[in-house]
């Protein structure tokens, strides 16, 4: 096993460079989930260019100084937390913690538990997640806090589609329309998976653009797995802060994108690779940045 | 008379309204969060004087606690407020997963709890929300027993790091506490000394159990009141110290029997030095419409039921 150094992060690193580190952070999620044998890779992978552009890209934050406050610097929050390994490689790869500690996902006495936590102290997590629906109510929380504050810095979070079925997820969006929070930019990952088959057969959301424009939010849509759409959704997001709306992305992605036998199915939600299958997905993603 | 005279009647609710105005004048972090509730739980006069730190989340109590959880990132002290029963069983996974389980610094207010709450009935009259809270890893769980000393713990949980749960009422209830008392979190306070048995009490009926002293002691037994306002962390040395000394317990309590006060000082008790004990508590029911008293006479939580569970208590020594 061989540890890498942390990737710095950069305003300008450019779209070939950040798909490069998608595809280490893709091989991160592979590896991680078939170590435990557990885990959620489909979600996982089907983010991990939105990951990769949040934490290379776009969030100003300065991962030597992580605290809990974060005061002056852009916050995230993981409101889905069981796509916890994308989450994990792009903390380590951004310098948050030890590369070679993503070998200890969902292992006894380890810092990266299942779903991410406080509770071990890892730093870049600043809230337990993973009983859903709750995420948005927190971001909002800390965007008024930075309001109270002073900080014009932004707090992003992350949900799945699955997960808008949680009667919160509308109390909060009702909430931060309502109270003009204008620091927050939500995404949904709109995979239209869920554990037990597709959103649309388990419990549909009809018109998603149009339930969050009626709930007063400014809604944006991109390809979640198209690395130059992404970073224009950002940057159009961001410039539409500060304008009385939240700011909603619906993002569209395939459920285990990147590992060809993970696309197109609910199946890989959340199981693992077996060693076969673990070397099929990774003959699949270019080691760019040394496998931890 | 009992050496606690009733300084006044007032509600404990009014005692947290007190109290969080006079944070909000010496501690620019604390910050409370309503779900329409606010003249009900006494914050009309924080939200007049501090606006900007006071948030209207209307009736959306799980949204509440997310917001609360998310402020105490970047170092607000927020002071949720709505009924017993929305604050606890409504929000519990809230609660577990944002605040305690993420141990955040919030503190979760809640007004109108147990029989109390009079004529509303069974579906505001949370019975089991101390249990609920108890349960929870980290969760600091206060009951005050008055106006006054309410008052005194909404200022000193502002002061204490990490997720508190204060439990007040509705009524009218007497005054009895000085406000020269001190209140530390986690310190029991010996109201009587005695030494025949030891009353253990909470919350409204602490003033039911000074009555139930003053009672005991024309027919002669000498029983010791103490008033454990903080029930987690339980100070299990003065709950020792007593029941070394008397030898029995009764604990008193508005809530259900499963899970409160009583529970807490058994499994001190049995752990420790196993003592007889009875309960005057809610005996596994809900509650229903009525005044407080006429529901504290009718659930056994009066002053009588604390005298006859001394009598039995004693026999079993």
């Amino acid at each position: 096993m061989t540890s890498s150094p942390s990737v710095a992060t950069s305003p300008e690193t450019t779209v070939s460079e950040l798909q490069r580190i998608a595809s280490q952070v893709r091989r991160d999620i592979v590896r991680q989930v078939h170590g435990c044998q557990s885990g959620h890779p489909g979600g996982s992978l089907g983010c991990a260019d939105y990951f990769t552009a949040l934490y290379f890209h776009v969030l100003r934050h300065d991962p030597a100084k992580w605290d809990m406050d974060g005061k002056d610097q852009d916050l995230f929050f993981l409101s889905n937390g069981h796509i916890s390994p994308v989450w994990y490689s792009v903390l380590a790869r951004s310098g948050y913690f030890p590369v070679k500690e993503l070998a200890t996902f969902r292992k006894i006495n380890s810092r990266l538990q299942g779903i991410p936590t406080t509770h071990e102290g890892l730093p870049g997590v600043r809230m337990a997640s993973g009983s859903l629906g709750q995420g948005l109510s927190v971001g909002i929380g800390a965007a008024l806090a930075k309001k109270l504050n002073g900080d014009d810095k932004l707090v992003f979070t992350l949900h799945g589609d699955g997960e808008l079925q949680e009667g919160q997820i509308w109390e909060a969006a009702m909430y931060a329309a309502g109270n003009k929070v204008d620091n927050l930019i939500s995404t949904v990952d709109y995979n239209g998976r869920q554990i037990d088959g597709d959103v649309d057969d388990v419990l549909p959301l009809g018109d998603l653009k149009a339930k969050w424009l009626a709930f007063g939010w400014d809604v944006l849509e991109t390809n979640g797995n198209d690395m130059d759409a992404l970073l224009k959704t950002f940057a159009t997001a961001k410039s539409r802060t500060g304008k009385g709306k939240p700011v909603m992305i619906l993002m569209r992605t395939e459920m285990g994108q990147g590992v060809d036998f993970m696309m197109n199915s609910h199946a890989w939600h959340g199981i693992a690779p077996n060693d076969e299958q673990r070397a099929s997905a990774l003959s699949q993603l270019e080691e760019t940045l040394g496998d931890y | 008379m009992s050496s606690y005279p009733i300084l006044d009647q007032k509600d404990t609710r009014s005692g947290f309204g007190a109290g969080l105005l006079e944070l909000g004048r010496s501690n620019p972090n604390v910050v409370g969060l309503c779900a329409d509730l606010t003249g009900s739980l006494k914050m009309d006069a924080f939200q007049k004087e501090f606006p900007e730190r006071f948030f209207q989340v209307g009736i959306a109590e799980a949204n509440m606690m997310g917001i609360a959880a998310g402020m105490t990132i970047g170092g607000k002290i927020p002071f949720t407020g709505t009924f017993a029963n929305f604050s606890t069983g409504r929000v519990y996974d809230q609660i577990r997963q944002s605040i305690a389980y993420a141990g955040k610094n919030v503190k979760i207010c809640a007004s109108h709890a147990g029989l109390t709450l009079g004529e509303d009935g069974a579906t505001h009259q949370i019975l089991e929300d101390i249990g609920l809270m108890r349960m929870l890893p980290g969760m600091t769980v206060i009951v005050p027993c008055d106006h006054n000393q309410t008052r005194q713990a909404t200022i000193a949980i502002a002061a204490h790091e990490g997720p508190v749960y204060l439990r007040f009422g509705r009524p009218k209830w007497p005054v009895f506490i000085p406000n020269e008392l001190p209140f530390e979190i986690g310190k029991a306070q010996r109201l009587i000394e005695g030494t025949d048995v030891s009353l253990f009490a909470c919350g409204h009926l602490v003033w039911r159990t000074l009555q139930a002293a003053e009672e005991l002691k024309k027919n002669g037994v000498s029983a010791e009141v103490i008033n454990v306002h903080t029930i987690k962390p339980l100070d299990v040395d003065a709950v020792l110290a007593s029941v070394g000394k008397t030898g029995c317990v009764v604990t008193c309590e508005e809530h259900n029997r499963y899970g409160g006060l009583g529970d807490a000082i058994a499994q001190a008790l049995a752990t420790h030095k196993p003592a007889p004990q009875e309960y005057v508590a809610v005996n596994d029911s809900f509650g229903e419409s009525g005044t407080p008293d006429q529901l504290l006479q009718k659930y056994g939580l009066d002053v009588p039921d604390i005298v006859n569970a001394v009598g039995r208590v004693m026999k079993r020594k």
